[in-house]
């Protein structure tokens, strides 16, 4: 596929839009066949039926709340979305009042999100892939004990912990701070992230690790050297993962850095939310503000999010 | 020398506390943020340089250097407040009088827990099956068509968007308003041109849990049908194929060939999105503040934890989250055994 893409894409591009006839000679046996297929599977009315409700059901109430967050503030309270396309103006002044306008602008809760996510993303990353590491290929009494113990912590539910962790924060007079939600992140990540990328660099050839000890190696250049390189993919999809579960979670922000200084989007969404009154206009736009960074980040890493997915739990 | 490390340490907290708790400034934050990465970069060098030398370091310390930050942190954020909150479930409202298993016996028997716990049921069945369902069934659907990956990127979307943003956005469609004015939610606008009286979604009960579900059905939908795509294509070729000149169509092939080949997905997905669902309380507390009968055991965990600070009952509900979990996790695991059997 690599050494000649061109063609197939070309075929691909322009049968789109024709119905039949296309073919280009020699193309393979393969792509026939798929084409039949599709065309069955399209012609069966109830199929396609369902799968276009479902399709339409997914993506409709998301489309309603992004044009809402264009329309002027009078056309919002005064009818639907839908009239939008009737009698369409569109505006940008919702994004302007809800990031930088009133008392709590919203921009100084993108700051706090960033600042939350960064750290909480790359320390447990970090330390789980050096514990994965001495699960996966160090030799040490009570190893598997302790993998099989790390891994069954997955099921402890965040809750559970939130009161003494909170009380402790107090003590040592962290509560309030970056470095509370940080390191309750960081904790609650390692499990899964210890499970998934031991499970990946227990698929790394053993061969490669045994040359690299005889070569003299330790464990921290082999680690370094040997195994890193190799698990780029894997990192990139748990990265991705908890960055998009710390940059959307709710429930630590709440408990830990509920604190107008350290909280971030999602808890000043929740309580523009929780406002009673008619406040659409700032709620579609911040909703679409919160939006824009994990979705770009998904699109653009939707490969590496897919394959952490089918490791983390197909694997299990 | 001890004495000198504690000095130094405590003389260098004066120093920066400060700068290390206070940021209000963007600018401040930022840079509070590099130097949180840059400290935590320095201490895990310092630990990977010291245990880098083969031959010189004993065994145990390397395995110390590599494994002991990851188990320490799990020791003291995961299992001794676990511990901590069990013990502390079985005490009074803000921890000073032992009162055994009442907490719990309130949580069973008073009426509006007991509503709290039926919520929690009905979640926890709907929305793996649901999703399950509706993933499934469209995964099987856009298989090997023309526009599979657009298909597939829409029903993925909502995983991206925080459970907040989700809520809003189906806040917006089940909008309510007076029939005399025009509706500015979908769900309502729908009914009226139906012919209907515009309805409470959010408040009208018990049909308002059904509502709120629907919201996590939309998020978990994608998630069922990435993995089920996945193993529905690692279905071998020769068993379609086989079933195909048995004359097997449609239905049939999904029923005899297409099910039976990813059960071991179709329970981890189940299992999984049940997890999933008995932790959940964005949508609640977005959607409704746990009002009009709505509430579940993780919105109520935080109800009473920190608004009505009663500290004993939210240690119990947080218990009895843990336990609900257990025998899907034990279902589970033995689901798993069970096809690796067969295999």
């Amino acid at each position: 596929m690599t050494t000649n893409p061109a063609p197939p894409q070309a075929f691909d591009k322009k049968t789109r839009g024709e119905v039949d006839g296309g073919a280009p000679p020699g193309m393979g046996k393969g792509i026939d066949q798929r084409a039949d297929k599709a065309r069955k599977k399209l012609s069966s009315p109830w199929a396609s039926g369902i799968a276009i409700v479902i399709a339409i059901l997914w993506t409709v109430p998301t489309f309603g709340l992004f044009v809402t967050s264009f329309r002027p503030v009078q056309d919002i309270r005064a009818n639907g979305w839908w009239n939008f396309f009737g009698s369409p103006s569109v505006t940008l002044d919702n994004y302007r009042s809800v990031l930088f306008e009133g008392d709590q602008p919203l921009a100084q809760y993108v700051l706090n999100s960033v600042v939350v996510t960064i750290p909480a993303v790359i320390i447990p990353i970090s330390i789980a892939l050096l514990a994965a590491y001495a699960f996966a290929w160090i030799d040490f009494k009570g190893r598997s004990v302790l993998f099989v113990a790390v891994f069954a912590l997955q099921i402890i539910p965040i809750q559970i912990t939130m009161i003494p962790l909170l009380t402790q924060y107090v003590q040592w007079d962290l509560a309030g701070s970056f470095w509370a939600v940080w390191l309750s992140h960081s904790i609650f990540a390692l499990p899964l992230a210890i499970f998934l990328l031991h499970n990946f660099m227990k698929d790394i050839p053993p061969s490669l690790v045994e040359a690299a000890r005889v070569d003299g190696a330790g464990h921290v250049q082999i680690f370094f050297r040997v195994l890193m390189p190799l698990l780029v993919p894997a990192v990139a999809a748990f990265a991705i993962f908890q960055f998009l579960w710390v940059w959307n979670d709710l429930l630590v922000a709440l408990v830990f850095g509920s604190q107008q200084q350290v909280s971030p989007l999602t808890v000043r969404l929740a309580t523009l939310a929780g406002d009673r009154g008619e406040t659409w206009h700032l709620l579609s736009s911040g909703a679409f503000v919160a939006m824009v960074v994990p979705v770009v980040v998904f699109l653009a890493l939707q490969r590496y999010f897919v394959r952490g997915l089918l490791a983390g739990s197909v694997k299990g | 020398m001890f004495e000198n490390i504690g000095l130094w340490v405590s003389y260098f907290w004066d120093l920066t506390k400060d700068f290390l708790l206070d940021a209000e400034t963007p600018g401040h934050k930022l840079a509070l943020m590099v130097v949180a990465v840059l400290l935590f970069v320095i201490v895990m060098g310092a630990i990977l340089l010291a245990v880098d030398r083969p031959k010189h370091v004993p065994n145990w310390v390397v395995t110390l250097g590599f494994a002991g930050p990851a188990v320490l942190a799990l020791g003291f954020g995961l299992v001794y407040p676990a511990l901590r909150t069990t013990y502390e479930s079985f005490f009074n409202r803000n921890g000073t009088e032992f009162i055994g298993l009442d907490n719990y016996v309130t949580a069973f028997t008073q009426e509006s827990f007991q509503i709290v716990l039926r919520n929690t049921a009905l979640w926890v069945l709907l929305v793996p099956t649901l999703a399950t369902f509706i993933g499934l069934v469209y995964a099987v659907l856009v298989d090997k068509t023309r526009f599979e990956k657009a298909a597939k990127a829409l029903i993925f979307l909502p995983m991206a968007i925080s459970l907040v943003g989700a809520s809003i956005i189906w806040r917006f469609v089940y909008e309510f308003r007076d029939a005399a004015r025009p509706q500015t939610g979908l769900a309502n606008q729908l009914l009226v041109w139906l012919g209907l009286e515009p309805y409470q979604f959010l408040i009208n009960q018990p049909l308002n849990n059904v509502f709120l579900i629907a919201v996590l059905i939309w998020i978990q939908a994608g998630f069922a049908m990435t993995i089920l795509s996945a193993a529905i294509k690692a279905i071998p070729d020769d068993i379609v194929e086989a079933a195909t000149l048995d004359g097997l169509k449609g239905m049939q092939m999904f029923r005899y060939i297409t099910v039976p080949s990813i059960r071991p997905a179709l329970v981890v997905v189940i299992t999984t999105i049940a997890m999933t669902t008995l932790k959940v309380f964005d949508i609640v507390r977005t959607m409704t503040g746990g009002n009009f009968g709505t509430s579940v055991v993780a919105n109520e965990f935080y109800a009473q934890s920190f608004v009505q600070g009663n500290a004993g009952m939210g240690a119990a509900l947080a218990v009895i989250l843990f336990l609900i979990v257990i025998p899907v996790v034990i279902y589970n695991v033995r689901q798993l055994r069970l096809s690796e059997e067969i295999r």
